[in-house]
């Protein structure tokens, strides 16, 4: 039986106990005074059929697949596959997909063979899956149907239930955070059993090479990180920084101290619809149009190595991504600043632009600071524009006009295609992406721990 | 009325100066039929007065009456509020300072403010003090600086208790001791006029009698206005009273008459404690 | 008194420094204003060139064909062509190759591959819809392929120009709306792509962001705003989604693909797959969203309603909830326009794959408009430059609608309190 199927049997056996529930109550509440209203009866009688019988199906699903795969290994069909893992591997994943119906037939004869056996075991597990649900769900049924009875409080039970939900999804969050550390290290612990780790860390070479062949001791390439975490630096917090800060400070520096009100109101939703702009937008302008007209003015100012793909075109537009970040960060500290400051300073005769330099930005100097960090995490972490303006090249230079590659572009470079997943290469990309989330997480942190202590100054 | 003694005793202020000053000079700042416009609201109609060195002259009147929009004419602050309008004529020695001539900043600088809420900058005491004379390029060395940092917190009575700890911030020291620097402040540009808005209503009992009894020494020095809703503080401080109410100003004239013979019924109205 | 003062403000020296000081003040003011002035140029600037180059891309240059059925080598049979397999027998004939013989019969055999695809399927439905005109001559206006179609527009190779020219001396060539664009999906020739697909794709995968992101958000919400207990638990909580909001979104990807292909083996590139990615990626914004929203429900309705004898949830979910759904609406429409115009998550779960169909559900095959253009961008064609930015108009067009609906409820339904 098909998990569709389950699941379809479950919530029938839940609609239906949730009527009855509902139904039952509201010939008690003819005959005298009930707790609570029968629709709590009924949900009462619905939320146990159906939550607890949900949770077995979920649960089911994962060991099935496991119990799946024993059962199919150890059948005849199953012993008769070679005995080396990559290639057992991809016979018995063709053979799911012949079993799932996704493909015709595979590249091996030992798939077709191996299909029907698969399909036959996963029947199996299958009903032995549904079967315990829908038991769980009848007996749960029953369960809370004997419990209906006028002074049963079937309301409060109901609210457990909901909190109970109310806590689970915001475990998802937590579970979200734990998922992409787990398997961000699990992957990259194996990427650093093949390569070792200070050698990635410190290595200035980075050409990915990979071993074709399972006995192909050691691979030749190298996977030494630094070019790529200088080539984000780079673009992300040099190039664009350059950019973003002057502009998006000045700007919201215009736009609370100078602007009348009438043109903030415009204003400020223009430099909005500047971060909500897709990425992908930006990417393109900054190879179709920015990255030619770079090329050109390198070449012509003299540098020779100019090439079409810049570091410099693609900081330009990445900087003016991150232009409203920085400017709303920066509105947002200014603004905090009490109103009392700014009297003070224009009463002891200062302009308004002393009294922003010497008094208001030096007091909103944390949370710009915060601002400012939270940018560049952002700039750090962005892929689309680098992936199309800046390069492959994984160069150390200081040169702009030259192509310099990311961390971020390196991770879509390496998993794109049809790669074997436990390879060097597609494993060297989580680990990547593990520095690149530490990275991330650690300018956050401090930018957040700057922004708390500014708080706490004017309560 | 008699004026509502405290049972504490507080160091007593000296009571306002009863010998009548020489016959009246030419006003340090005069204002001839001011009105203050918030968009189309008039907060301030018609107010005309005259304020003179070596007087405390008190604004007073009950809240919302305009005693602070007017003292905030007296330096221009309203300025800074977009949909303020101010009409008629201010002068400060005789010049308008209305008028586009006029330098805002070099006003502001001759006309102190100190404000209700002590505002000191979130930077050192030194720093707080030296910030105006820094603006104003008001000295040319640093020991100079030292020296109007040190002479202005004298003057306000402060030196003494934070002569120590310079580099300390402004927001430590207690709210008496925050408004006595506001004041430092003010006094570090060498105002001619102090304007004051309700400098004591933020303060408890004693730091107010350190302030008034330093409103007294001051006043040799500079002319200062000052706003307040205690009639008491008013009769203790000033020399010159200017009754406040509705946008309007009712009757001004010596403190000793305001308080015990007052020419206007709202005036005595207010006074007895009828409102407000 | 205050001897000095006349002197000290009108010295020479004093008046130079407030000359400076005021000049100083009016170019800081020249600075903060020419940076906004700046910021909302390159805005312009990016929107007008994505424009320029993209509104070609709505418009395709169609060129008349006389085409003699009778004469050419199709061996169809108008009475074969009546039954409900026609679309199929007529595919098994050599459209293409009829095509280019007519072509080169009308306009040189320089106009050999003057059509593009489309104009085959499209020869291909004037056949199925009326057999009949097999029997003799007709005149259809095709479009033409992407090389002669950029030479109409201008900047294509010398050869197709001169082609274009000899087609408008004879006006064989005029200029339509392209309603393929809209209506076809992916292909390899630049002329007959079309939007269709992704923007199927986008739906459902949209759709399945929306389905699980906005009840776990909003849920998780509620719990941390009003029922949450203040212990290390609900801190932690509250700290990791907050983190979540700034990670960046090609991690996700690579949960996506850790997780959700290789530990659950469930189909690359499929939009359930990308839903699910992209709703792990949202979920943090509902949040944050949701919970600012509540936060702004005053404590009085709250009392109010408790003091009527409601249970906590009850007042939650009676009162308090529908108070703040304009503001979770509001910020869960922003979430989802930001999950609109993301890239590089998708690109890691696989779809960066040539789909040539639109999916029929959430589990099919499919791509999303914005790795739709990503994937045209990278083609050498030239005729793909013009279609990637009418593909880019489209997404900033939805984008636009987004925003504008979040702003629009925002305003129409934000309560003072």
């Amino acid at each position: 039986m098909s998990l569709g199927l389950a699941l379809a049997g479950v919530l029938l056996v839940a609609l239906a106990a949730g009527w009855l529930g509902f139904a039952r109550a509201r010939r008690l509440r003819v005959a005298g005074r009930l707790h609570s209203l029968p629709v709590y009866h009924g949900s009462y009688a619905l939320l146990w059929a159906a939550i607890p019988a949900l949770l077995i199906l979920a649960a089911w699903v994962p060991i099935q697949t496991r119990m799946v795969d024993q059962a199919v290994l150890s059948s005849p069909e199953g012993k008769a596959l070679p005995a080396f893992e990559m290639q057992r591997e991809s016979i018995l994943s063709e053979a799911r997909e012949i079993a799932s119906g996704e493909r015709e037939q595979g590249f091996n004869p030992e798939s077709t063979t191996l299909a029907p056996r698969i399909r036959a075991e996963e029947r199996r597990f299958g009903a032995i899956g549904a079967a315990a649900a829908i038991v769980a769900a009848l007996a749960a049924a029953m369960l809370a149907l004997r419990r209906s009875a006028p002074e049963f409080r079937a309301r409060t039970g109901v609210e457990r239930w909901v909190m109970v939900l109310l806590f689970g999804a915001s475990l998802i969050a937590i579970l979200t955070t734990l998922g992409i550390l787990l398997s961000l290290m699990f992957e990259s612990l194996r990427f650093f059993r093949l390569y070792p780790l200070h050698s990635f860390l410190f290595g200035t070479e980075w050409s990915p090479q990979t071993a074709i062949r399972a006995d192909q001791a050691g691979s030749s390439g190298a996977f030494g990180s630094i070019p790529l975490i200088w080539g984000t630096f780079f673009i992300g917090a040099i190039i664009a920084m350059i950019v973003a800060i002057p502009l998006g400070l000045m700007s919201a520096i215009y736009l609370t101290q100078y602007a009348p009100p009438r043109l903030r109101t415009w204003l400020k939703p223009i430099l909005e619809i500047l971060a909500g702009v897709p990425t992908v937008v930006y990417g393109y302008f900054a190879a179709l149009t920015v990255a030619p007209v770079v090329r050109d003015f390198g070449l012509s100012i003299g540098i020779t190595s100019a090439s079409s793909e810049s570091a410099l075109a693609a900081g330009l537009v990445m900087g003016i991504m991150i232009i409203p970040f920085i400017s709303s960060m920066a509105d947002d500290s200014i603004a905090a600043v009490p109103q009392a400051m700014r009297d003070g300073s224009l009463a002891l005769g200062s302009t308004t632009s002393e009294t922003i330099r010497k008094v208001l930005l030096p007091a909103a100097l944390p949370g710009v600071m915060g601002g400012i960090l939270l940018a560049v995490s952002r700039a750090i972490g962005e892929t689309m524009i680098v992936v199309m303006a800046a390069g492959l090249a994984a160069n150390l230079t200081l040169n702009p006009f030259a192509s310099v590659t990311t961390v971020t572009t390196q991770i879509v470079q390496l998993l794109t295609g049809d790669q074997e997943f436990d390879s060097a290469k597609t494993l060297a990309a989580f680990a990547l992406g593990l520095a690149l989330f530490l990275i991330t997480l650690l300018l956050n942190l401090i930018a957040l721990q700057i922004v708390r202590r500014y708080r706490e100054q004017y309560e | 009325m008699t004026p509502n003694h405290s049972t504490i005793t507080l160091p007593k202020p000296e009571v306002a100066d009863p010998v009548e000053p020489p016959a009246e000079r030419n006003p340090k700042m005069s204002a001839d039929k001011v009105s203050v416009f918030y968009g189309d609201k008039q907060a301030l109609k018609d107010v005309s007065i005259k304020i003179y060195d070596d007087r405390v002259t008190a604004f007073i009147g009950p809240s919302g009456c305009g005693k602070s929009t007017f003292l905030r004419c007296l330096n221009r602050m309203n300025d800074t509020i977009p949909s303020a309008r101010v009409t008629g004529k201010i002068e400060l020695d005789g010049e308008d300072i209305t008028s586009t001539a006029m330098d805002v900043v070099q006003l502001r600088a001759r006309v102190g403010m100190v404000f209700q809420k002590p505002n000191p900058f979130p930077k050192s005491i030194y720093e707080n003090v030296a910030y105006g004379p820094r603006i104003h390029g008001l000295s040319s060395s640093k020991s100079e600086l030292d020296g109007i940092v040190e002479s202005s917190l004298k003057r306000a009575g402060l030196w003494d208790e934070v002569k120590d700890r310079l580099s300390e911030s402004g927001t430590a020291l207690s709210g008496g001791q925050q408004q006595r620097l506001c004041i430092a402040r003010a006094i570090a540009v060498d105002p001619e006029v102090i304007l004051m808005d309700e400098p004591c209503s933020a303060l408890d009992p004693i730091a107010t009698a350190k302030i008034e009894e330093l409103i007294h020494e001051l006043r040799g020095r500079y002319a200062i206005a000052i706003v307040t809703h205690n009639m008491q503080q008013a009769a203790r401080v000033s020399q010159r009273t200017a009754f406040f109410h509705l946008g309007v100003m009712v009757e001004y004239g010596k403190t000793s008459e305001i308080f015990t013979n007052p020419r206007e019924q709202r005036t005595q109205d207010y006074i007895t404690g009828r409102y407000g | 008194m205050n001897s000095a003062a006349p002197n000290r403000w009108t010295g020479d020296a004093m008046r130079k420094r407030v000359r400076r000081r005021y000049s100083s003040e009016r170019w800081f003011h020249a600075v903060g204003l020419g940076a906004v002035a700046l910021s909302v140029l390159f805005l312009a600037f990016l929107l007008t060139t994505m424009a320029a180059k993209g509104l070609g891309g709505f418009t395709q240059y169609e060129a008349r064909l006389p085409i003699d059925f009778a004469q050419s080598d199709l061996f169809l049979d108008p009475a074969t062509l009546r039954g409900p397999d026609a679309a199929q027998t007529v595919a098994g004939a050599d459209i293409e190759g009829a095509l280019s013989k007519a072509a080169a019969a009308a306009y040189g055999p320089t106009a050999e591959e003057l059509f593009s695809d489309a104009a085959v399927n499209k020869l291909s439905d004037a056949i199925v819809a009326n057999p009949d005109i097999l029997k003799g001559q007709s005149t259809l206006w095709l479009p033409v392929s992407s090389k002669v179609d950029i030479a109409a527009k201008k900047s294509g190779d010398d050869k197709s120009e001169a082609l274009v020219n000899a087609l408008e001396q004879r006006q064989s060539l005029r200029r339509t709306f392209n309603t393929g664009f809209l209506t076809a999906s992916d292909s390899t020739d630049p002329s007959a792509v079309g939007v269709w697909g992704a923007l199927k794709g986008t739906f459902f995968t949209i759709l399945v962001t929306m389905l699980l992101a906005f009840p776990i958000g909003v849920l998780a919400a509620v719990y941390l705003e009003e029922f949450a207990p203040r212990n290390r638990w609900t801190d932690m909580i509250e700290v990791s989604i907050n983190n979540l909001a700034a990670v960046p979104s090609i991690i996700f990807g690579l949960l996506g693909l850790a997780v959700f292909l290789n530990t659950m083996n469930l189909t690359r590139s499929a939009p359930i797959v990308g839903g699910m990615t992209l709703a792990l990626m949202t979920m943090p914004v509902i949040v944050i969203a949701g919970r600012n929203a509540i936060k702004t429900v005053p404590p009085s309705i709250r009392d109010a309603a408790l003091g009527v004898g409601a249970s906590k949830m009850q007042v939650t979910f009676h009162h308090v909830l529908p108070l703040a759904l304009p503001g979770i609406l509001t910020g869960t429409i922003i979430g989802m326009a930001r999950a609109l115009g993301e890239t590089a998550p998708l690109l890691m779960i696989g779809m960066r794959a040539f789909v040539a169909a639109p999916p029929h559900g959430i589990s099919d095959p499919a791509t999303v408009l914005p790795v739709q253009i990503f994937l045209w961008s990278d083609e050498v064609d030239r005729g793909f430059v013009e279609k990637t930015s009418a593909a880019i108009i489209v997404l900033l067009l939805f984008m636009l609608a987004m925003n504008g609906l979040a702003i629009y409820l925002r305003n129409r339904f934000e309560q003072r309190w």
